[in-house]
């Protein structure tokens, strides 16, 4: 029997606000430039991101499809990261487009801006949707089939939007909750749909690598990929392997000292050992297997913390005031025209805005604590609430003009 | 006189009001030492200044806060800043020539009993707030409960800045009355800066052109403050006349509760928070605002809607502060009724009427106050007992 690995990667960065005060308010509207001397700016974490980053890793990944003609990859890239890496560092944007040109990687689709406009404005999500499609096809040139929206928030609605938007198939956390007695390893049917095939994230196998990894502590440290490689071969009634995790993974979340690299180096020819055992694209997956059954989500899921669900983006009221304000002026943006500011808009939309505002475990300092640009959530709260405020601003400015 | 801090280096009204307080004495022919805890630049003609430890003030201030003492004595062990600044008071009044030991607030009141020990010199304590206050009507610190109860016992008189707070020494401390006068603080409008021509807050002018209210509050955000009691009232304001902008300047251990609060309220877009300011930022608050509220649990003095109506700001004051008793001008409520300081904020901002007329009377007011008076008081009671007590 056929068994595949499905490895999705997600290189994602946001457009950070800088510290940006009440005094700033209708004389600069520049939220998105920090000083050059500040580490947590965001040309400064492209470049360190790069280094760390995207460069090894597209390093790797190019040898190992050069090496193993079987070995396949799926990423996905949002246009926030795009533009910020065409004009900060465009050798790295080109690795990505290297990538692409061997014909072994699959772009997948989202928001332009990383937002969670499916569940404020599903025009407005309609709108970045296409954006992304068509930064994807005039960077990469291809158009992606396979649906995958913010921080893997999934739920039967979106399934059947993206259904009937005719993408071949949609990516989802596979949490246990939703799948009760089966397990990730199969290919589902979202309810409710006629066409779309659903891929649902091996959190265990994925999360080994991408949160376990260099955790000392861990029972399994350290991780050989002839261990983890052990592990998939051993699993009984399954076919497909979908290991989805941040790109970030490799270099960042999972330094090099770890070894993480020499894992991935060694985990493909490891796997491609046994007979019948290959690697494909998301969609390639779609197209060889067939589903085995339904899958009902009425509740949103997303791929973090133990909660699986947006409390990490919307589980407090500064988060929900936040969100709430910036949709709130949709149609008064929109109505502008003024691309610059429509573009501010959306880049407020990212959702790594509401999560560095997240207050769950803030007295830990954990993980989140760790992906802040911020000393507090409060602090990140105001800068963003003032970034709002100038917008009013601009809107004032330009009902005035008209 | 011993104190904590003066101008520029303060943190809040303490330091404005010794300093206020020691220019307009020197005026009457006081001759002041003023002793320091830390080094300062402040140059004056007025009075000499002494420094006790060789630290500038930003070292200092980190370590012991005038309004946050328990939070730095949650060991319940007396500071080393405390202690040097005890010892070298001891020596200064030794070594130096004086009739009167003048000291202000509990962080200063060990000092003033070891001069005192030491000279025999009599000691007046100068109380601006008790440590119930401080904590918000709360018990407070026990330790300094305890230095204020024995400063306070052991002192030939005490001043309190207003009559509310004579009343709270009568009361935590079981001191006799007649032993407590009120010198009441007090402003020279001569000495307050002006506005100039642009506000910095620029985006609530725009604001205010659209039929904007802005209501603030300047001061540190901790629980005496009530903050939180304003922004429920906040709410119930913004719920009748949407157009209102609450403007929040200070920072302090409630930071982070009131802005979470003010979500929690559904009003984060209504309010917004500058943190801590000084200088044009501060005086433009006042500027900017058309009402500034001081909804305090309890203010000894609260110097603020003086300030505020000298940038020609009106103010509603909560009964439970001392300028209350000596500002006429103004809009008083319960610190505790919120409803009450909703309608009148409501009420006010919808009344061009009331806001002209109490900005006019306030004006006159403020006009004819001033720290003279205050000193003059002080010069009697320094009288009284530079010579001993009267039998």
């Amino acid at each position: 029997m056929k068994k595949t690995i499905v490895l999705y990667l997600h290189a994602h960065q946001p457009y950070r606000v800088r510290n940006y005060t009440i005094f700033d308010v209708g004389k600069k509207h520049d939220y998105f430039n920090w000083s050059e001397s500040e580490p947590n700016g965001n040309k400064r974490v492209i470049e360190k991101v790069s280094e760390k980053s995207y460069i090894p890793t597209n390093n790797m990944l190019i040898k190992l499809l050069n090496k193993h003609p079987e070995f396949k990859v799926s990423l996905s890239i949002t246009g926030t990261l795009i533009t910020e890496l065409e004009k900060w560092a465009p050798d790295v944007l080109q690795s990505f487009v290297d990538l692409c040109a061997t014909g072994k990687v699959e772009i997948v689709a989202e928001t332009y801006h990383h937002s969670l406009a499916f569940f404020y404005s599903l025009q407005e999500f309609e709108i970045q949707v296409q954006m992304h499609r068509e930064k994807i096809e005039s960077v990469f040139g291809q158009t992606p089939k396979v649906f995958r929206n913010t921080e893997l928030a999934y739920n039967n609605d979106l399934a059947i939007w993206a259904d009937k938007s005719g993408y071949k198939g949609i990516l989802a956390e596979g949490w246990d909750n939703v799948l009760g007695w089966r397990n990730s390893n199969h290919l589902y049917r979202p309810i409710n749909t006629q066409n779309i095939k659903l891929l649902m994230k091996n959190y265990k196998l994925s999360d080994d690598v991408a949160f376990r990894f260099g955790d000392k502590n861990w029972n399994e440290w350290p991780l050989d990929a002839e261990k983890y490689i052990g592990w998939i071969n051993e699993a009984q009634d399954s076919e497909v392997f979908n290991l989805f995790m941040d790109y970030e993974t490799f270099g960042e979340h999972q330094w090099q000292e770890t070894g993480v690299f020499d894992f991935l180096e060694n985990m493909v020819p490891v796997w491609l050992e046994s007979e019948g055992n290959t690697f494909m694209t998301v969609s390639e997956a779609m197209d060889n297997f067939e589903v085995s059954d339904v899958i009902d989500v009425p509740e949103t899921v997303t791929w973090a913390d133990t909660e699986r669900d947006l409390s990490a983006w919307l589980g407090n009221s500064m988060q929900q005031e936040a969100i709430k304000s910036i949709y709130q002026l949709s149609s008064k943006i929109l109505k502008t025209g003024d691309w610059s500011l429509i573009e501010d808009w959306r880049r407020l939309q990212t959702s790594d805005h509401f999560y560095y505002m997240c207050t769950k475990y803030f007295n830990d300092g954990d993980i989140h604590a760790y992906f802040s640009p911020y000393k507090t959530p409060y602090e990140a709260a105001i800068n963003f609430m003032n970034a709002w405020h100038d917008l009013n601003f601009r809107l004032h400015e330009k009902r005035e003009e008209a | 006189m011993l104190g904590w801090e003066l101008p520029p280096h303060n943190s809040g009204g303490l330091g404005v009001a010794c300093y206020q307080l020691c220019k307009s004495l020197a005026k009457n022919n006081v001759d002041i030492e003023f002793v320091l805890p830390y080094v300062t630049d402040q140059k004056n003609e007025f009075m000499k200044i002494h420094s006790t430890s060789p630290v500038s003030y930003k070292d200092f201030i980190h370590k012991l806060n005038v309004y946050e003492g328990s939070k730095y004595l949650a060991t319940h062990e007396i500071t080393d800043e405390q202690l040097s600044y005890e010892d070298s008071v001891s020596d200064i009044a030794t070594y130096g020539a004086y009739d009167i030991i003048h000291a202000h607030d509990w962080l200063t009141f060990r000092a003033a009993i070891r001069a005192k020990k030491a000279t025999g010199l009599p000691m007046i304590l100068h109380v601006h707030s008790v440590e119930s206050d401080r904590a918000g009507g709360e018990y407070g610190h026990p330790m300094i409960r305890e230095i204020e109860s024995l400063g306070l016992m052991m002192a030939d008189k005490i001043i309190a800045v207003s009559e509310r707070t004579r009343q709270s020494i009568a009361n935590d401390y079981n001191i006799p009355l007649d032993k407590i006068s009120v010198v009441h603080n007090s402003v020279d409008i001569d000495e307050l800066d002006v506005l100039d021509d642009e506000n910095i807050y620029q985006y609530l002018e725009l604001l205010k052109n659209k039929g904007y209210n802005i209501v603030t509050n300047i001061g540190r955000l901790t629980i005496q403050k009530n903050i939180t009691g304003l922004l429920h009232a906040a709410k119930e304001v913004i719920a009748v006349i949407p157009k209102t902008i609450f403007l929040i300047v200070g920072s302090g251990d409630q930071y982070h509760e009131i802005i979470s609060l003010s979500a929690d309220l559904g009003i984060f877009q209504n309010v917004i928070f500058t943190g801590f300011q000084r200088g044009k930022a501060w005086r433009d608050a006042f500027g900017i605002a058309d009402l500034f509220v001081m909804p305090s649990v309890s203010e000894p003095f609260g110097i603020t809607p003086l300030e505020a109506i000298n940038y020609g700001t009106p103010s509603l004051v909560s009964n439970q502060s001392g300028v209350s008793e000596v500002f006429k001008s103004c809009l008083k409520v319960n610190f505790w009724d919120k409803d009450e300081m909703a309608n009148q904020i409501v009420g006010f901002l919808r009344s061009k009427g009331l806001q002209n007329s109490l900005r006019m009377n306030a004006e006159i007011e403020l006009g004819k106050m001033s720290w003279d008076k205050s000193a003059k008081k002080m010069v009697k009671e320094y009288e009284i007992h530079a010579r001993g007590a009267l039998v």
